[in-house]
């Protein structure tokens, strides 16, 4: 099983107008939850703390670096492009019931303790979402096992 | 006018802090989850006690539940229009944002009524 660690491969990577881009999405659509919440209540614009606002921009950037990569070897790399941004979907599906539990922590606690609201929250999410990883990577590994061993165990069988 | 500035400040710098850490992270599955970090609920929560008080926040933090799962369902959309679909990212994105609001109103909707 891969290890989680850090890489500085991808800021290195990054230009400075994809930064900025990120930047004024994060800040537009905390400007719009506002605007939201403004003019249609505190209910509605809730809904939208849950916006992926800015996955377009992250995702279209890593296939972006992903095909960049591979026409500097000389391939094409559209396809190993789109895979990339898949994987990170996936990755964002598991985020997204750190966020639910983000969202529950924080409605149960925001009336007791606001500080107890913001760093149970934060905590819940860190937590559900590695938790939630790790189990799905644990299930893939397993999986990948077992089907190894069935393939292995029928040319065994076939060779008989 | 300056309310505005500063949650495009507050929920910009927000943002930029989880995608750098994402793009920090290996493996690439893993580094996935700071695409759906709370960064923007972070910001405009900070906002929302400041201005109107926890009850508001808690409001609006119920309504996020709804807007988690519909993030989800999202997320796995993008997912299989890349895989099997073989869109660009851009286009699959864009596309299942339609996907977002249908789940995330088709439920809210759905809970306005059992209750």
């Amino acid at each position: 099983m891969t290890p989680i660690r850090f890489s500085s491969s991808s800021l290195r990577e990054g230009r400075w107008y994809e930064y900025l881009i990120r930047f004024a999405l994060g800040g537009a659509a905390t400007v719009f939850t506002g605007l939201v919440s403004s003019r249609y209540g505190a209910f509605i614009g809730g809904l939208f703390l849950a916006l992926p606002a800015i996955f377009c921009a992250t995702a279209t950037l890593i296939e972006k670096h992903e095909i960049r990569r591979k026409r500097e070897a000389g391939l094409a790399g559209e396809r190993r492009g789109q895979m990339a941004a898949a994987v990170d979907s996936a990755g964002a599906a598991l985020g997204a019931i750190g966020m639910l539990a983000f969202a529950i922590v924080f409605s149960l606690t925001a009336e007791i303790s606001i500080a107890a609201a913001f760093t149970g929250a934060s905590f819940a999410w860190l937590v559900i979402s590695m938790a939630a990883w790790y189990v799905r990577r644990k299930a893939r590994s397993v999986r990948r096992v077992r089907t190894e061993q069935e393939g292995s165990g029928s040319s065994i069988r076939r060779s008989r | 006018m300056t309310e505005y500035v500063i949650r495009f400040l507050v929920g910009g710098a927000a943002v930029s802090a989880f995608a750098m850490l994402g793009d920090l992270l290996r493996p690439k599955s893993f580094a996935g989850l700071s695409g759906a970090a709370p960064s923007v609920a972070l910001a405009t929560l900070g906002i929302a006690v400041y201005q109107h008080g926890a009850d508001y926040a808690a409001l609006q933090t119920q309504a996020m539940i709804v807007g988690a799962i519909a993030l989800a369902v999202y997320s796995v959309v993008v997912c299989h229009l890349l895989v099997r679909a073989k869109l660009r990212a851009v286009r699959a994105t864009l596309l299942s944002m339609v996907v977002w609001l249908i789940v995330a109103f088709g439920l809210l909707i759905f809970a306005g009524g059992q209750t």
